[in-house]
């Protein structure tokens, strides 16, 4: 069998005495995109913080292996170098840091992390605009500072331009439907979706659905109270837009 | 220029030595913190009349200079050290100084071939680009020129032929006064005078060297000028007198770099800056500090009290300041400009990091006295670890300074949870057509930001050193080229074990 790139086993987490993940299971194999839905405050943009690293957060129980090591012992940035990256739902501002710099800070950074020489400018041109075309993405916002005064959909290209740059293989997509109109929406799921790739898998989470018809889930899961209480296909996303999540919460006591 | 960057690797001119020299440095990351072993000729131990005279001999100074001097000595003695700076030290024993330090190799070198070997080696470890070889070749940077100052005497000027082809006079202070008396004589404290303050007054009474330049009517300096500063002697103060004269319609951009090897005891450094526009005139100077800071204990250091002021004495002249301060102990500066001429202009761009138990209270005056004249000022503080990070601002306008107009912004960073930042701004107006805007934040990096650049690959110190770069952004750019790239990899070394 192949290694899964994300495998979560019985994983708790505690924000000061209050317990949010109460014991997360959850198994991606390579290629494949899952979708955690749930209602807000059931835990979900809390897994995606945990995954990578968020300070915040106190695991007490359970484990996580990207492709196979241990994830929880290493910092935000060796997760990031080991190929896990976060699109934010709220992304932050750095004041003065042109993206173009930001961009080029971030993978050098990793690649120097896994020993690799730096990409040269050229090379690192070249591919900023590449990636850029695709999500619509100008000179000219590359040019001003990353993320500050950025449209909600510009916020959410930068996202899914820096993942496209940085080749992640493990992809969690936190609320990334937020603050999107709908041409924003296309743009950004086109995005996502010219990221499918066999030796890549996604997180993608959200509470409505309508951001699974333009990314296409290969397994749905349902996040209630600090856990996975139902997963299926693509179509239980329809289905808990019908009914609502109100089904689900029973399951979960 | 010093190179930050290639440490560890091998570079042409550097060697084995010197690597190994500056890596088994490491405890304190001061990377320039070794020593040269030159035989100095001292003065006598402490501050008299004696120490006075012993310096203008040495110098071969005329009869007026000690004069002048001796009448600075007096007047200093009549006064006491300022206290209203929000900076700490125990107690400077002026008698417990030396006041001049010259390197042995003389009669004055007529080529870099018979200059001390010893004493390349150490512009070597630092990177000045005193090499005439590299000079010629036009490798690294054709268009500058320096002026080395080691512990104070100038050891050799390049470019002097081709600058003095259209009539610039870039020398030491103590050459012009021999040479250029006349022009000595008229701008010598004329911007500021003998009894300024404390040290500017003990500077006039000791100074030792220094930078003098001379732009004629008309002529736009073809180079950057630079000197490089350096305190090298043991328990010696530096007080460097500088002095930059710019005539009618012309133009000089000067850049200054400083780096001191480290020691146990505090260092004072007293230097005075004076700059003269004339009409139409333009004066940019920079600066970018680097010395001592001191240990982690906040043992050691250098004292950094200096007196730098620009005159725009023409219509329509400018004064331009850039400064980076990353280094010192204590840092005391506020270098200002006067602007009397009408419709000249003076800017103020401040990049001032302390790390560590690093002090510093710096920011800048702008005296408008004439009409339309206007001013801005951009500060940027960066506060970590303990250390304490004042702005100190006068902007004024006089009854007669019709017009006057001003724009400053202020803005602290913050680091950690241990160190402070603090805005004193003063500001007067006589006139009520004067505009005066004042704009301060201060702000912190936030755990998000943190978090959000390490989840990108960053590592703390890299997110801290790229946050900053962003914060300190507008006044990075006015920084002449050479200085800005070098200022990035110092704002990075500045910050190390800031965080975490």
């Amino acid at each position: 069998m192949t290694t899964p790139i994300l495998e979560i086993r019985n994983l708790h987490a505690r924000i000061e005495e209050r317990e949010i993940l109460k014991g997360v299971n959850l198994i991606i194999p390579p290629g494949e995109v899952h979708a955690v839905m749930g209602r807000n405050g059931s835990g979900k943009s809390t897994l995606s913080y945990v995954l990578a690293g968020k300070e915040d957060y106190e695991i007490t129980e359970g484990e996580v292996l990207l492709d196979g090591e241990n994830l929880l012992e290493m910092d935000p940035a060796e997760r990031a170098a080991a190929g896990l990256f976060l699109a934010f739902q709220y992304p932050i501002e750095i004041p003065g840091v042109a993206t173009m710099t930001f961009l080029k800070a971030a993978i050098n950074a990793q690649r120097k992390a896994r020993g690799e020489g730096e990409l040269s400018t050229p090379d690192f041109m070249r591919a900023v605009k590449t990636a850029g075309t695709e999500l619509n993405v100008d000179t000219d916002m590359l040019k001003r500072p990353l993320n500050v005064g950025f449209s909600g959909g510009e916020k959410k290209r930068a996202e899914v331009l820096q993942m496209a740059l940085l080749q992640p293989k493990m992809c969690i997509l936190d609320e990334t439907d937020s603050g999107l109109d709908i041409d924003a929406l296309q743009v950004v799921s086109k995005g996502v979706n010219a990221l499918r790739a066999a030796n890549r898998s996604m997180l993608v989470i959200t509470h409505y659905q309508r951001l699974l018809n333009h990314i296409v889930p290969d397994v749905v899961h349902v996040f209630s109270d600090g856990r996975i209480v139902e997963s299926g296909d693509k179509d239980l996303a329809l289905q808990l837009e019908a009914k609502g999540y109100a089904d689900f919460d029973g399951a979960a006591a | 220029m010093a190179d930050y960057d290639h440490i560890p690797t091998l570079k042409e001119n550097i060697d084995r030595a010197t690597v190994d020299s500056v890596l088994s440095l490491d405890v304190d990351k001061y990377k320039y913190g070794f020593e040269t072993d030159i035989e100095s000729d001292m003065a006598p131990k402490g501050l008299s009349e004696d120490t006075v005279r012993f310096i203008s001999a040495k110098k071969n100074e005329p009869e007026w200079m000690l004069e002048w001097r001796l009448d600075a000595y007096r007047r200093f003695l009549t006064l006491t050290e300022p206290t209203w700076a929000k900076v700490h030290y125990p107690k400077i024993d002026l008698q417990d100084m030396y006041y001049y330090a010259a390197p042995k190799s003389t009669p004055a070198p007529k080529s870099l071939d018979e200059v001390d070997p010893a004493l390349i080696a150490m512009y070597d470890k630092l990177g000045v680009p005193l090499r005439e070889r590299e000079i010629l070749a036009g490798v690294e940077r054709p268009n500058v020129a320096v002026d080395a100052v080691m512990d104070s005497v100038s050891v050799v000027t390049t470019f002097r032929e081709e600058l003095a082809k259209v009539g610039i006079i870039f020398c030491s202070i103590a050459e012009a006064i021999r040479e250029h008396p006349e022009l000595v004589k008229k701008y010598l404290a004329s911007v500021v005078p003998v009894s300024d303050n404390y040290y500017a007054t003990l500077n006039s009474a000791v100074f030792t060297d220094g930078s003098f330049v001379y732009i004629p009517k008309g002529v736009r300096c073809p180079m950057e000028l630079s000197t490089y500063f350096r305190i090298n002697e043991k328990k010696t103060g530096q007080f460097e007198r500088t002095l930059i004269i710019a005539e009618a319609d012309s133009y000089v951009s000067y850049l200054e770099g400083c780096t001191a090897p480290m020691r146990d005891e505090n260092q004072l450094h007293a230097a005075v800056v004076e700059l003269v526009a004339l009409d139409n005139a333009e004066i940019k100077y920079s600066t970018v500090q680097n010395w001592y800071p001191g240990d982690k204990d906040g043992k050691g250091g250098i004292y950094n009290f200096v007196t730098k002021r620009g005159d725009c004495r023409g219509v329509n002249s400018k004064i331009s300041w850039t400064q980076v301060e990353t280094g010192s102990a204590i840092t005391w500066k506020y270098p200002s400009c006067i602007l009397r001429g009408d419709g000249s202009r003076g800017e103020f761009y401040s990049i001032a990091i302390s790390n560590g138990h690093q002090q510093v209270d710096s920011g800048t005056k702008m005296i408008h006295l004439g009409k339309n004249t206007s001013s801005r000022i951009i500060s940027k503080g960066i506060a970590a670890g303990f250390s304490d990070n004042t702005y100190r601002g006068q902007v004024s306008a006089h009854a007669k300074a019709k017009n006057a107009r001003n724009f400053t912004q202020c803005d602290s960073l913050l680091i950690g949870d241990t160190c402070g930042a603090h805005t004193v701004p003063y500001i007067e107006s006589r006139n009520g057509s004067a505009v005066f805007e004042h704009e301060a934040t201060t702000s912190k990096i936030s755990d998000d930001q943190m978090f959000y650049c390490q989840q990108r690959g960053l590592n703390e110190e890299e997110a801290v050193a790229l946050i900053v770069n962003g914060f300190v952004r507008d006044v990075l750019q006015h920084l002449p080229m050479e200085f800005m790239v070098e200022t990035q990899k110092l704002i990075a070394i500045s910050l190390e074990g800031s965080v975490g």
